[in-house]
Parts: C-alpha cells; sequence; structure tokens
C-alpha cells in the first residue's frame, strides 16, 4: 500500500476473501483479471473476492470502483458481517485495540461493533430500514441497541438528524414506505451516523436517484464527512461519485485490486488498463 | 401371595405415563436452571384440545402427588367451567386434595392470573400460556426469533414500545407485559393483568409457564430479579383503581373487574374469587402492591 510502515490506521484489512462453492486448490491462480474471470475453470467456484488488501486511515473516505460484479459490494458486506468472508483479516483499531480479528468474533461482538463502531447505507433502502417501524423507529433502534433508552433523548437526537439530513421533521412518525426514495436514502443516512460511529459504508448510496437528488445526496455525505470526520468507505460505479467523495481510491476488477491510489491521480493518470477504460468512458 | 395391581387402573397416576412425566420434569429443571429461557418438550396428548390448557396440566400432572393440595383458577376464579373440569380431572387422576383457599394450595393452576395473596416458598403457581415467544410480534419466523434470544438481540421490540410510545402516547399493553428475567431474556408472563407483573419478582413461590399448543415451558425460579420493559423517562405502569371500591366487599387496591348489570350501571368486583370471600369475611390476607412511579 501507498504507507506500508505507517501504523496509524482505523482498519487494517489482509487477505480478504469470499469464495462461494467448493473452491479446488488453483481456484485462486485460475481466476482474477488476467483470466478474465472469477468462475474457477476446474471447480466452478465463484471467487466473489480474494486477497484484498488495504488500510483506512482515521477521517479519510476509501473509494472502491469497479464494474458490477467486481466484488464491491462484497467487501464491504463481508466488513459489515452480512456475509461470512471465507478468509482473512480485518482488524478495527476500536475493537481491542486492533488485535482482534473482526471477522472471526462471537455473533454478539459483532452485533455491538455493527451497533456502535460501523454503521451502513445500503443502494436499496429496504436493505438498510424496516419499513413497518416509522422513520423515528429506525433511528430509534440503532440508538437503543446502543443502550440509549430515554425516549426524550432518542427524539430529540432522531429529531436533529433529520433535520441536518433535510428530512421534514413533521414525518418523523411516518413509514419510510410512504417517502421518495431520495427521503428513504437520506433516512437511511440518519440511521448508519445515528451513534457518531467511527466508520460509516456507502454502497452505491446515489444509484436510482435522479440527478438533482444524487447531489443532494452527496452533498450531505461531504458535510457530514467533513463536519464529524467519520472515516467512510464509498462504494460505487459512478466515477463522478468517486471523485467527489474519495480522498484515495481502490479499482476492482473479478475481485482483485487491479490498482490503486489517490483519486485525483487514477482519474487523471490512470497506468492500469481497465481503469484507463473505465476513466475514457467516463461521460 | 402377590398380588398383580399394575393393571388395577386404566390409567397412570396423573394420567400421563411415567417415561413422559420423568421428560417433562427435566424439562421443568431446565427451564428453572435458565430463567426466561423457553424450553421446547413433548406436549403430550391430553383429554382436551392443546392450547385449552394442556401446558399447565402437563406441569401440574408432571409435579402433583397425592399429599398436595390442588387449586385451579381461571381468570381469577375459582369457579368457572375451566377450573371445574380441570380441577375434576386433576383430582379423578390424582386422589389429591383440593381447595379454593389460596394459603392452602401446594400448586395452583392459573390462566390470566396471579392471586393477589401473597404465594410461600411452599406453594408453585403453575400459567397457562398462549403464545410462549414475546418476539413473535416483532419477528414471524421461529428461527429468528431464537437467534434473537441467543444474541440477546431485543432491538425489535424495544422499537416497538418506542412506536407504541410515540404513536398512542402510553406503551400500549393491557395483559402479557413484556419482562426481562435475571438481567437476560425478555419473555411472556402469559396474559396477566399489568396489576399482576410486579409479583412475579423476588417472590417466595416458583413460578413455571406451560405451553401446551407451543410446546414450551419457561420459568421464573424464587427470587429471581423480574424488570418490565420500560425507559429511562416512560415508566412501567400497573392499572389504576383509583377512587374504585368493590361493590361486594367495599375494598379496594385490588385487580377489579368492571361490570354493568341489567340497568347498565358500571359497578366494580374484586377479580380474585378467593381474596374477595377473604376480605368479605375476615381480616384481609397479605398483598404485595406495586406503586406507580409519578
Amino acid at each position: 500500500m501507498s504507507q506500508p510502515q505507517d501504523q496509524n490506521w482505523l482498519l487494517r484489512v489482509r487477505g480478504l476473501t469470499k469464495i462461494h462453492g467448493d473452491p479446488g486448490h488453483n481456484t485462486i491462480e485460475l481466476t482474477g483479471p488476467e483470466h478474465a474471470t472469477n468462475i474457477c475453470p476446474e471447480s466452478g467456484a465463484i471467487v466473489a473476492i480474494a486477497n484484498i488488501d488495504f488500510d483506512l486511515y482515521p477521517g479519510e473516505v476509501l473509494g472502491i470502483v469497479g464494474e458490477s460484479g467486481s466484488g464491491k459490494s462484497t467487501l464491504v458486506q463481508l466488513l459489515y458481517f452480512d456475509q461470512p468472508a471465507t478468509h482473512g483479516r480485518a482488524l478495527f483499531r476500536e475493537v481491542d485495540e486492533g488485535r482482534s480479528n473482526i471477522l472471526t468474533l462471537s455473533n454478539q461482538r459483532k452485533r455491538f461493533i455493527k451497533n456502535h463502531l460501523m454503521g451502513m447505507v445500503y443502494q436499496n433502502p429496504r436493505d438498510g430500514l424496516n419499513f413497518n417501524f416509522t422513520a423515528g423507529g429506525n433511528i430509534a433502534e440503532k440508538l437503543l441497541m446502543a443502550g440509549t433508552f430515554h425516549i426524550g433523548k432518542i427524539r430529540g437526537r432522531a429529531n436533529y438528524l433529520l433535520t441536518q439530513t433535510e428530512v421534514p421533521v413533521q414525518r418523523i412518525d411516518e413509514t419510510p414506505s410512504s417517502f421518495s426514495g431520495g427521503m428513504q436514502q437520506r433516512v437511511q443516512i440518519s440511521k448508519a451516523i445515528a451513534n457518531n460511529p467511527p466508520l460509516v459504508f456507502f454502497d452505491e448510496v446515489t444509484s436510482g436517484l435522479d440527478v438533482s437528488v444524487q447531489a443532494k445526496v452527496l452533498d450531505l455525505i461531504r458535510r457530514l464527512q467533513q463536519e464529524s470526520g467519520i472515516s467512510m468507505i464509498v462504494v460505487s460505479h459512478d466515477l463522478g461519485v468517486i471523485r467527489m467523495l474519495t480522498d484515495r481510491t481502490i479499482v476492482l476488477k473479478h475481485g482483485r485490486i487491479v490498482e490503486h491510489g489517490l483519486t485525483d491521480q487514477i482519474l487523471q493518470d490512470p497506468q492500469h488498463a481497465y481503469t484507463q477504460l473505465l476513466v475514457s468512458s467516463l461521460l | 401371595m402377590v398380588e398383580a395391581t399394575k393393571f388395577e387402573s386404566s390409567y397412570s397416576y396423573g394420567f400421563i405415563d411415567e417415561a413422559t412425566k420423568k421428560e417433562i420434569r427435566r424439562k421443568t429443571l431446565k427451564a428453572v436452571c435458565i430463567p426466561g429461557y423457553q424450553v421446547p418438550y413433548s406436549s403430550p396428548e391430553m383429554p382436551i384440545a392443546r392450547g385449552w390448557g394442556t401446558g399447565g396440566l402437563h406441569l401440574t400432572l408432571s409435579l402433583i402427588g397425592k399429599s398436595d393440595v390442588f387449586k385451579i383458577i381461571d381468570q381469577g376464579s375459582d369457579a368457572s367451567v375451566n377450573a371445574c373440569n380441570l380441577r375434576q380431572f386433576v383430582q379423578m387422576m390424582t386422589d389429591c386434595a383440593v381447595t379454593f383457599d389460596t394459603s392452602e394450595a401446594t400448586i395452583i393452576q392459573s390462566r390470566h392470573r396471579v392471586p393477589e395473596e401473597i404465594l410461600t416458598d411452599r406453594q408453585i403457581l403453575v400459567l397457562q400460556v398462549p403464545q410462549p415467544e414475546i418476539l413473535r410480534g416483532v419477528e414471524r419466523f421461529e428461527a429468528r426469533t431464537r437467534q434473537m434470544h441467543a444474541e440477546a438481540d431485543y432491538a425489535k421490540m424495544w422499537v416497538s414500545l418506542y412506536e407504541a410510545f410515540v404513536r398512542f402516547g402510553t406503551l400500549m399493553r393491557g395483559s402479557g407485559y413484556p419482562i426481562k428475567v435475571n438481567r437476560r431474556y425478555i419473555a411472556t408472563p402469559s396474559p396477566i393483568p399489568r396489576w399482576d407483573t410486579p409479583n412475579l419478582s423476588m417472590a417466595h413461590c416458583l413460578y413455571l409457564f406451560g405451553a401446551g399448543r407451543e410446546k414450551r415451558i419457561h420459568a421464573i425460579p424464587p427470587h429471581t430479579l423480574v424488570e418490565p420493559l420500560e425507559f429511562e423517562d416512560v415508566k412501567f405502569k400497573v392499572e389504576e383503581f383509583a377512587g374504585i371500591l368493590c361493590s361486594a366487599s367495599d375494598e379496594d387496591r385490588a385487580f377489579m373487574d368492571e361490570i354493568f348489570d341489567g340497568e347498565g350501571r358500571r359497578k366494580h368486583v374484586i377479580n380474585d374469587s378467593n381474596f374477595l370471600d377473604k376480605v368479605k369475611s375476615g381480616p384481609r390476607p397479605p398483598q404485595r402492591l406495586f406503586t406507580n412511579p409519578q
């Protein structure tokens, strides 16, 4: 990585791998960008991602870019414990001073980490929000699990977050199903940041939103990041989003990192043929 | 000469065969060891349909002996049809003594009430439970609710209380108010009124909960902390019967039934029939009363 000696990392990921199906001995060697496939020709196992290494530093925004099927979403879902990793390590500074592999902790500790130290904004608000609960209830869920059992405080915090994310506060007791897509996405962001977590994942947050709403959501994320200094991992296939939000970028293809570096550098002077193709396809 | 007495009676003692009674006792012990945890059990066939008190009967019949004194109440009443039928059945099957007197009984089976009178350390209260899974209202899949209990993941339960409060201004549960047992499992107290819920905590007697249809047993051992779920600023409250007197006894401070007479006039009567008999005829039996926070 760019600063291999730096010990100031917040999240350190080493050898993160997710394989669907039964891999053979050569599955990792026979897949990847040089073979232009992530399906093992011998065993038929699908390598979603393999041997991913990166560090995330406090207050940094890391972009993950790649075409669909390149393993972007899998990467953040593994780190948010939505799927179990096949192997690999993820060390998180906030958990045991960064000595424990958070991917192999008990479910109870994983839930604690999710509730206290992480936030996730999914592409589809239905994945991140419970549509049977009100907007306020969704935010309350995160706060209750982090140990706030005071309705007045919960409502105060929910009001503040909805104001920050420009969701009309009068609609706090409505279910998200009555909201527009952009509003649902902003409620999801409110929920993700409700406990001031040090790390938030954004998975394709602007896909499916129209351009003006996209700009609003991006503005919001950037403002929140600048105000509170949250570390973020932003997954997108949209280089515009990556350029606007991120400091550093990782380019994924067929589940492997093909290029990484400062976002400006990657967009100005792409080295890998695939990154060149991505940048030149930018409208 | 040795007499063959084995087949003299067409039923086992207490109706259920010995092996199954042993199984139920073992599951009961497990339930007592893990307060609030729902233990699956066999729920054998009974002469009444599952869900009509079979869970309570299984517990009663697996525990009872000839020296026991049995009392059964249905919504506070010793004299309801259900209570009478089950009492007769238990007596026929076990030759035990039966009583209406709460303080005399050693095993009390109940549906939807805890007796007003304080229960002692030589008494067991067996409660019939229609739905043992308190999380069923927020999660319909059994596999998920089991995982939620295993990991103490009670977010959805708490959010449902929060939602009830913001939508309706109260915690909105008449009976079966969710309780946290021994600071670990969230459980149902069975559909008892909120009035009875504080009595479950730090009691001298053993509380057993049997759900025959759902095949689950859970328990609250004596001297176990039971806390109704509440927020720091919105507290659990029992039913208030402020200024209301029982029309049959002129007493207050008991759970009241609201009834209307032939002319449509409203009056209240103490729900626990044995407690009502006692306050009418003599000194008031000892009670544990809960005071609502202001």
